[in-house]
């Protein structure tokens, strides 16, 4: 009987799955849709900060856009007349997976384009494999400038400015806010994000403030190692007055919590270049008087900013989600009005539906206006976008009973990036000419 | 000896059953042929675990030469510029046979647990000392280009598909007469009786050092292959834990029955983690796990036992045990 019960059940749940499968298989092509894949982390450590809100971000902006609600300058119904449909899918499981699941969604599920990716890693894996398979591909949150600096990619482009910014900001702030730092040292994760911020923020320093010493012994943790117990011991011994971070997901969670409970955040100063996830997260635990940046005018960074777009942006997805959209909702609604723009402006200039080579050609080297602020294709012919990065300090508002950040500065993009055609590496060994601040 | 290797059933139908697959991939879209191609290299790998499997060791470390074969691939071509599939494979089967000779010097003396706990540290070694050094690739590992064909640049996939076939069936074949040989009987009495074998004369260490060595070198091409057919290595997907999990996984799934039984257990578990990544973006995993939970339950001999069941008129007729509904849902 109990056997018998066993089965039923069974049959039960096989013929629920099987139904379930069939409804999500059910096909609804039609000749005016544009079929997307968004791709962010949906399990795993990065899902909560990074993953989920900005699939979030771009599913909230594409609805709107879809439905034609969006506010000006993006108030027209359709991408270029067509109306995108997105399916979502996740960044977990390592790059080789990633590059598998990328070849998956665009010659099983025929997605017309790719928007998304977090994870250094995965860009640069999926960057290849987009050119192989002529599929457009507009990355939004990942920071490694090794993804335009070496390649000329025609299919791929990223709507993120690079690390390069992210860390030159940094320099700049400490500089104009915080004056002379005696030394500095930092916790960045051990691949091409964390590696290259660290590299870039160093080389910046050194430039900006060459009183201050860098450490001789940087910690490189593993990507969502999530212990850091003997990072953080090491970093207590050093006489490092600065600590510099790019941590982000869970990791920049686990380092605050850990680190908080050690004291570490009375001892030292700390820079968070990525980490501002964390301060929606850890509410109270995430300690005040932290520099913090969102790369970009995006997130926590940009909460009370005036502007039409920024105010619908926000109020939206509160209405949708419940909570403030982070930093990578931003990130990735950029990427969306990426697409968005070029795709009108490739039916506007050719009067016909916008097809894969049409839109690169609108997209290379366009302007356009993000949620809250201006962005252009300016470097790795015309496929990097650049766009100014702020930082500021965290605080609490008591009014409010939120987290907020003061003391704001915005720089402007052409005073932290290179310009066209050089290297990011030459540029900042060279003292940044041409930086315009 | 040709006649007498095709007398053998296992080896005919492998043949057949390969040659069909390499007339079918001409007409197959591009991504059933990908997750062929990643199916029955991984099928490879497994190949060489169940070698063990019957000689009664289970390998958590084998991501250790799946990831050296696939790193012997990225390095050659960074160190040297070479995509030809013959030099690759060559310096996978050599780099992943050699550290499996080395390795299978200290563990052939161990059983059980002590062997499955050991072959896994190894491997978490080599994952260390790539995640650590950024000259390695680090997290982020390498990009591979496309493979040439002695100088030849084919335009489509086929060529490797119908290559990554090849070395299948020769696996095959190749483990299959193993297995029928003086020394491969050898592996079930090792798993029942050492004594016993040793007292005939043989000796346990020697022969569980060679089939070591064996299925080390079947992970390394198979390694190699995946590196090809992806274009891609990095230590997450290649050398982690969860890689040599999986390949356990996969050979629980398949079952022990039969040299066959590794590709179409690969093949299996490749799309259908294809299809759970699809259909369920947030929850792949728990479907993935959940059918190994399943087939642990309901088909403890594996995927395998299935087909033997359909092909056995005598096991046909369904008796009770069999005609459960958990043997047909999973």
């Amino acid at each position: 009987m109990r056997d018998n019960m066993f089965g039923n059940g069974l049959r039960v749940v096989a013929l629920g799955a099987v139904a379930g499968v069939t409804a999500l298989a059910s096909p609804s092509p039609a000749d005016t849709s544009f079929k997307v894949a968004v791709v962010s982390f949906l399990t795993g450590p990065a899902a909560g900060p990074f993953g989920v809100p900005g699939r979030n971000g771009a599913e909230l902006v594409i609805d709107a856009i879809n439905g034609g609600t969006m506010p000006a300058p993006y108030e027209t119904a359709g991408f270029g007349g067509l109306q995108l449909e997105a399916i979502f899918a996740d960044e977990s499981g390592g790059n080789a997976k990633q590059v598998a699941e990328y070849r998956n969604l665009v010659e099983k599920q025929g997605v017309d384009a790719v928007l998304g990716y977090i994870s250094s890693g995965s860009c640069m894996s999926v960057a290849p494999v987009a050119e192989e398979l002529q599929t457009l591909t507009v990355m939004s949150v990942c920071g490694t400038p090794r993804l335009f600096e070496g390649s000329d990619w025609n299919y791929t482009f990223r709507t993120q400015a690079h690390a390069v910014g992210d860390s030159v900001a940094a320099a700049l702030y400490i500089r104009d806010q915080l004056g002379d730092v005696s030394s500095y040292s930092g916790i960045n994760q051990n691949y091409a994000w964390g590696q290259d911020s660290w590299k870039f923020f160093d080389i910046a320093m050194q430039k900006l403030s060459p009183e201050s010493r860098a450490s001789d012994n940087p910690q490189f943790p593993k990507l969502f190692a999530g212990q850091y117990g003997t990072e953080i011991s090491t970093l207590l011994l050093e006489d490092s007055e600065l600590v510099h971070s790019s941590f982000w997901d869970g990791d920049i969670e686990a380092f605050v919590l850990q680190a908080s409970v050690r004291g570490f955040f009375d001892k030292k100063k700390f820079i968070s270049v990525a980490g501002a996830s964390a301060i929606d997260n850890l509410g109270k635990r995430f300690p005040t008087g932290t520099v913090i940046g969102t790369r970009g005018e995006f997130g926590i960074i940009v909460r009370n900013q005036e502007g039409e777009l920024n105010e619908w942006f926000i109020n939206a997805y509160r209405e949708r989600y419940g909570v403030y959209p982070l930093e990578s909702s931003y990130q990735y609604a950029q990427s969306v009005l990426a697409l968005k723009a070029a795709m009108d402006k490739a039916a506007a200039e050719s009067g016909e539906v916008p097809n894969t080579d049409r839109i690169i050609g609108a997209m290379t080297g366009l302007d356009f206006v993000s949620i809250a602020g201006d962005v252009s294709f300016a470097l790795g012919n015309g496929h990097q976008a650049i766009h100014p990065v702020s930082y500021g300090v965290t605080a609490w508002d008591d009014g409010k009973d939120e987290p907020t950040v003061v003391d704001v500065r915005v720089y402007p993009a052409n005073c932290i990036l290179p310009p066209a055609g050089q290297l990011s590496e030459d540029w900042l060994e060279a003292g940044m000419p041409g930086s315009d601040c | 000896m040709i006649r007498s290797v095709f007398s053998d059933k296992t080896i005919l139908w492998a043949f057949v059953g390969f040659a069909i697959l390499s007339l079918i991939g001409t007409l197959l879209p591009n991504w059933v042929l990908n997750n062929a191609m990643f199916g029955l290299a991984r099928g490879l790998a497994v190949l060489g675990l169940l070698l063990m499997w019957r000689t009664g060791l289970i390998s958590f470390g084998h991501a250790l030469y799946f990831g050296l074969g696939a790193y012997a691939v990225a390095m050659l071509e960074k160190f040297t510029g070479t995509t030809d599939i013959f030099l690759r494979l060559l310096a996978a089967l050599i780099v992943a046979g050699g550290v499996g000779f080395v390795i299978g010097l200290v563990l052939r003396h161990y059983r059980g647990i002590f062997f499955a706990m050991l072959s896994l540290a190894f491997s978490m070694v080599l994952y260390g000392v790539l995640v650590k050094t950024e000259a390695l690739g680090s997290t982020d590992g390498f990009s591979v280009s496309q493979t040439t064909f002695l100088g030849w640049r084919p335009s489509s996939k086929y060529p490797l598909f119908l290559s990554i076939i090849a070395i299948c069936l020769l696996a095959t074949i190749g483990v299959q007469l193993y297995l029928r040989s003086a020394l491969g009987h050898l592996t079930t009495s090792v798993r029942d009786n050492e004594i016993r074998v040793e007292y005939l004369g043989y000796s346990v260490a020697r022969a569980v050092h060679v089939k070591y060595v064996i299925s080390c070198a079947l992970a390394g091409v198979a390694g190699a292959l995946i590196a090809m057919a992806l274009g891609q290595v990095d230590p997450d997907s290649m050398v982690n834990w969860t890689v040599s999990g999986e390949l356990v996984f996969i050979t629980i799934m398949s079952g022990p029955g039969s040299v066959v039984a590794p590709f179409i257990g690969a093949i299996t578990f490749e799309f259908l983690r294809t299809f759970a990544f699809e259909w369920a973006p947030h929850a792949w995993q728990l479907i993935v796990g959940g059918t190994l939970l399943g087939i642990i339950f309901f088909l403890p001999e594996g995927l395998w036992s299935l087909i033997r069941r359909l092909w056995t008129k005598k096991e046909r007729r369904r008796d009770r045990y069999t005609s459960s509904a958990g043997a047909r849902s999973a």
